[in-house]
C-alpha cells in the first residue's frame, strides 16, 4: 500500500474542502442546533452529496453508486470533519448501507440502496442495548421464533439517525449466548413496522441518535441479511470499517480546532504580547501537531488496507484499533488543549471551539475509546 | 525478466560468493559493525575481506556516484540490495559518520577536488569520521559556539573545545564548526571545516557516561592548523551546511530507534511474569495494556515514516517531517526502554558480576544510554522550537 492520495482522491478532497468551506461551515450546525431542527441535519445539502457523488462512492454501480473504496470515502468524511457536518454518513453509508452492500444480499440492496445513492433514503443501524458497551455481540433485542418467522423484543440505543431513518437494520440474538459472534442476527425493519417505537435522543454533541424500542416486531427468516444466525462477523466487519470512516471525521475535526487555537495564539494578547509566543504554549501546540501527524498516517494507512481485496481480518483489525485509539486521545487531548488556550471565552457557547471539545468526547466513546483498543490489540496479539 | 529482477538475481550471487559465510547471520547496523578507520583492529580476516571486495563493488556506499567510489545504484536498486541483505543474514560491511553525515554533506556542498580527496577514503573504510558540534558553552544554542579559526591567508589557527564528539578517540578527521568572523550575527560568522585529528594541538578526552560507557569525547584544539581548502562551502556560511547535515543526522538517529524486528515485548514479559502462561493474557493487566500503548504508537510512527517516504518517491517536496521524527523516534525509544525495565523488574537493577543474565545487564545500560536520546542531535525541546517556528509560525 502507497500512503499518499492519487489525482483522483486529491481532487475529491479538495472538491470538499471547498464545499464544507461554502456551504457547511460550523455556524450551519449550530444554527440547527439553535432552532431545534426537527431532522437535525439538511435534507437539500444530504441530496446534493449525493448528486455529487460522495453518499454512492462505496456502492456498486448497479445501484447508483461509484464502486470505490474507503480511500475516497475517507477524505470527504475528513472534510465534512472540518464543520462538523450532522449529514448521515456514518448511519447510511458507513454502517447501514455497507453493511447491506456487504451481505451480498442482492434482494435487500436493490431495495434500499439505489434510494440511498440518490440521497432520498436514510438508514440506521441498531446494534446496541444499554449493557452493551463496545460489545457488538451483546444486544439488547432478543428474536423469539414464531411461525416461520421471528418475533423481536427489546430495545437499541443510540441510534444514530434512527429518528428518521426509513429503515432500520436490527441486531438480535436468534441463539446463543451473548457476547458470541455466533447466534446473531440483522434484521432488516422498515420504519413504519407494527411495534416499532423511536424517539429521537438528545446527545451532548447535538449529534442525531434514537431511542427504539420493539415490541414483538414481527420479522421474516428472508429478512435476516447474512442468514438467521450469521449476522455477527458481518456486524463486525462493519463496525470496523466504519470505525475507520469516524476516524477520518475525528481527523478533519482536530485539524479544524488546532488551526482554529493557532489563529487564537496569533492574535490573543496578554502582557503586551500575543499569547503564542509563550514557548510554554509552543511547545504544547508542537505536541498536538505531532499527534495530528500520526492520526493521518493511521487513518490514511486504515482505509487502504480495508480497500485491499482479501485482506488479512486480523491484520485490518489491528490498523483499525490502532487508529481509533490514536485519534480517540489526540481529538480529545487537543480540544481539551484548545478550550484551555482559548481561556475564558473557551468556556463560551458563543466560541465554536466547545462544538469541536465535545464531539470529540462523543466520537471518542463511540466505537470504543482507546483502552478498549489497546485490549483488542493485545488479543489479536495472542496476550 | 525486468532490469530489476535480473539486478536482484545478480546481486543475490554476487553476496553468496563474496561474503565470507563466517559472517552470515552477524547482524549488525545501527551503531554496531565495522566502522573502519587508521586505528581499526578488525575481529578476524573475514571482516577485512567483506569490507574490501564490498568496497570495490560500491556497495558500502550503494546510492553514491560511482567516480568516488560508491555503486552508483537507484534508489530501488539500493532497496533490492538491502533486501537480499537481510534475506541472507550478509551484514554491513562499514558502518559510521562518514557514510551517513558527512559523506551525504559533501556530496550536496563539497567542491569536486574535495570529493575526491574524500568520498573514496570513506567507501573504502580508511578514514573514520567524527562530528565536532557542541561545545561546554554551546548545547542546545549551537549557534553560539566560540571555537575560533584566526584567518592567516591559506590556512586558519584553531583554538577551542568541542565536546559531545561521538567515537572521537578512534576517529581520523573531524568535521567542525568554527566561528571565522566573531563580529557577525552569531549564525553568520561559522564555517565548516574538515580538520586531519592527525595534526599537532588536537587531543581527545573520553567522558564516562551514567551508563558506563564512554562513546563521547572532549576534543580540544591548541594552535591546530587548518587549510582553507578544507572549508566546505562558502567561509562564514558553514551554518547552511551544519543545518544540512543536522537533517541526516535526525533522519539517522529516528531510523535507528524507530522499530525493527525484536523479540515481542509480550514474549520477555511472559518469562518474567509470575502465573503467566504460553499464550494467555498476560497476567499483569497494566503491563499489557502500556506494552499496547507502545507497539501502538509505534506503529503510527511507522507507518508516518512510510508516508513521508511515499511522498518523496512521488516527488513532493519534505515537509518538516524530519524534526517530527527525530521527537517521536526518540521518545518512543525511551518509552521501549522504560517497558524493559518494568518487564525484567528487579532483573533490571544488575550492574555486572553474578546473577544476572547478559541481556538484563544490557537492559539495564541501554535505558540509561537512551535517556541522550532526547538531547543529542537537537534536544527536543529544539525540535519542538522549531516546529513551533517553522511550521505552525508562531512568532518569537
Amino acid at each position: 500500500m502507497e500512503l499518499i492520495l492519487t489525482e483522483d482522491q486529491e481532487l475529491i478532497a479538495k472538491t470538499a474542502v471547498d464545499f464544507v468551506g461554502e456551504r457547511s461551515p460550523i455556524a450551519r450546525m449550530r444554527a440547527l442546533r439553535d432552532d431545534g431542527d426537527p431532522a437535525g441535519f439538511s435534507r437539500e445539502l444530504w441530496k446534493e452529496m449525493a448528486d455529487l457523488g460522495w453518499v454512492g462512492i462505496p456502492f456498486a454501480e448497479v445501484h447508483g453508486g461509484a464502486d470505490l473504496g474507503l480511500a475516497e470515502l475517507t477524505v470527504v468524511i475528513e472534510a465534512l470533519g472540518r464543520g462538523l457536518a450532522p449529514e448521515p454518513f456514518l448511519s447510511t453509508v458507513l454502517l447501514a448501507g455497507q453493511l447491506l452492500q456487504r451481505s451480498g444480499d442482492d434482494a435487500a440492496c436493490a431495495r434500499w440502496l439505489p434510494g440511498v445513492c440518490a440521497g432520498d433514503t436514510i438508514l440506521a443501524l441498531a446494534y446496541q442495548g444499554v449493557t452493551s458497551r463496545y460489545d457488538a455481540f451483546s444486544p439488547s433485542v432478543v428474536a423469539t421464533a414464531s411461525g416461520d418467522g421471528f418475533r423481536l423484543a427489546g430495545q437499541a440505543i443510540q441510534v444514530l439517525d434512527g429518528h428518521v431513518a426509513d429503515a432500520l437494520i436490527v441486531s438480535a440474538r436468534t441463539s446463543g449466548e451473548q457476547g458470541e459472534a455466533s447466534g446473531l442476527s440483522l434484521f432488516v425493519v422498515p420504519k413504519d413496522a407494527s411495534g416499532l417505537e423511536i424517539v429521537r435522543q438528545s446527545r451532548v454533541d447535538g449529534r442525531n441518535a434514537a431511542l427504539v424500542q420493539l415490541d414483538d416486531v414481527a420479522v421474516s427468516a428472508a429478512d435476516a441479511l447474512a442468514g438467521v444466525d450469521g449476522g455477527g462477523p458481518l456486524l463486525q466487519q462493519t463496525i470496523d470499517r466504519a470505525t475507520i470512516g469516524l476516524c477520518a471525521e475525528m481527523l478533519g475535526g482536530m485539524q479544524q480546532a488546532f488551526e482554529l487555537t493557532l489563529e487564537h495564539m496569533k492574535t490573543r494578547e496578554q502582557f503586551d504580547t500575543v499569547i503564542g509566543t509563550f514557548q510554554a504554549l509552543k511547545h504544547r501546540a508542537a505536541d498536538l501537531f505531532i499527534e495530528i501527524e500520526l492520526a493521518k498516517s493511521v487513518v490514511m494507512a486504515a482505509a487502504r488496507a480495508a480497500d485491499e481485496a482479501g485482506a488479512d481480518p486480523g491484520e485490518l483489525a489491528r490498523h483499525v484499533s490502532v487508529a481509533k485509539a490514536h485519534c480517540s486521545e489526540a481529538y480529545v487531548h487537543i480540544t481539551n488543549e484548545a478550550v484551555q488556550m482559548f481561556g475564558g471565552v473557551g468556556m463560551t457557547d458563543e466560541y465554536d471551539i466547545g462544538f469541536y471539545m465535545k464531539r470529540a468526547r462523543a466520537a471518542e466513546l463511540t466505537f470504543g475509546d482507546a483502552a478498549f483498543h489497546r485490549d483488542r490489540w493485545a488479543a489479536l496479539g495472542g496476550y | 525478466m525486468s532490469d530489476l529482477q535480473a539486478f536482484q538475481a545478480e546481486t543475490r550471487a554476487w553476496l553468496k560468493e563474496n561474503c565470507p559465510a563466517s559472517l552470515l547471520g552477524a547482524g549488525g547496523g545501527g551503531l554496531v559493525g565495522t566502522w573502519g578507520g587508521r586505528k581499526w583492529q578488525p575481529e578476524n580476516e573475514d571482516q577485512r575481506v567483506w569490507l574490501e571486495r564490498a568496497a570495490e563493488k560500491g556497495f558500502t556506499a550503494p546510492t553514491w556516484p560511482t567516480d568516488v567510489g560508491g555503486g552508483g545504484l537507484s534508489k530501488a536498486e539500493a532497496k533490492i540490495l538491502a533486501q537480499e541483505m537481510r534475506a541472507l543474514g550478509v551484514p554491513p560491511p562499514l558502518i559510521g559518520f562518514g557514510l551517513t553525515m558527512i559523506g551525504p554533506t559533501l556530496l550536496q556542498y563539497g567542491s569536486e577536488e574535495q570529493k575526491q580527496e574524500h568520498l573514496p577514503k570513506i567507501v573504502r573504510g580508511e578514514i573514520r569520521w567524527c562530528q565536532g558540534y557542541s561545545e561546554p558553552g554551546a548545547g542546545s544554542d549551537l549557534a553560539g559556539l566560540q571555537m575560533r579559526a584566526e584567518d592567516k591567508g591559506d590556512h586558519y589557527i584553531v583554538n577551542g573545545t568541542k565536546v559531545w564528539t561521538s567515537y572521537a578517540d578512534e576517529a581520523d578527521w573531524i568535521f567542525a564548526l568554527v566561528r571565522t568572523d566573531p563580529k557577525a550575527k552569531k549564525q553568520e560568522g561559522i564555517t565548516f571545516l574538515l580538520i586531519d585529528m592527525e595534526t599537532p594541538g588536537v587531543s581527545v578526552s573520553p567522558i564516562l557516561l551514567i551508563s558506563g560507557s564512554s562513546p563521547f569525547c572532549e576534543t580540544h584544539f591548541q594552535d591546530v592548523k587548518a587549510l582553507k581548502s578544507n572549508v566546505i562551502f562558502k567561509e562564514h556560511a558553514g551554518w547552511t551546511v551544519a543545518k544540512a547535515l543536522l537533517g541526516h543526522e535526525r533522519s539517522m538517529v529516528a531510523e535507528a530507534f524507530g522499530g525493527g524486528s525484536r523479540r515481542s515485548l509480550a514474549d520477555r514479559a511472559r518469562a518474567y511474569l509470575p502465573g503467566a502462561t504460553a499464550d494467555g493474557p498476560l497476567p499483569d493487566g497494566g503491563l499489557r495494556r502500556d506494552i499496547a500503548s507502545f507497539e501502538m504508537e509505534a506503529r503510527a510512527f511507522g507507518l508516518t515514516m512510510q508516508r513521508s517516504r511515499d511522498a518523496a518517491k512521488a516527488g513532493q517536496q519534505p515537509g518538516a517531517e524530519s524534526s517530527i521524527f527525530k521527537i517521536v523516534g526518540t521518545e518512543l525509544n525511551q518509552r521501549r526502554q522504560e517497558l524493559l525495565l518494568h518487564i525484567a523488574g528487579p532483573q533490571a537493577l544488575g550492574w555486572e558480576g553474578e546473577g544476572f543474565a547478559d541481556g538484563e545487564l544490557a537492559t539495564t545500560r541501554d535505558w540509561l544510554r537512551s535517556r541522550g536520546n532526547t538531547i543529542e542531535g537537537g534536544t527536543s525541546e529544539v525540535q519542538r522550537n522549531i516546529i513551533a517556528k517553522r511550521v505552525l509560525g508562531l512568532p518569537d
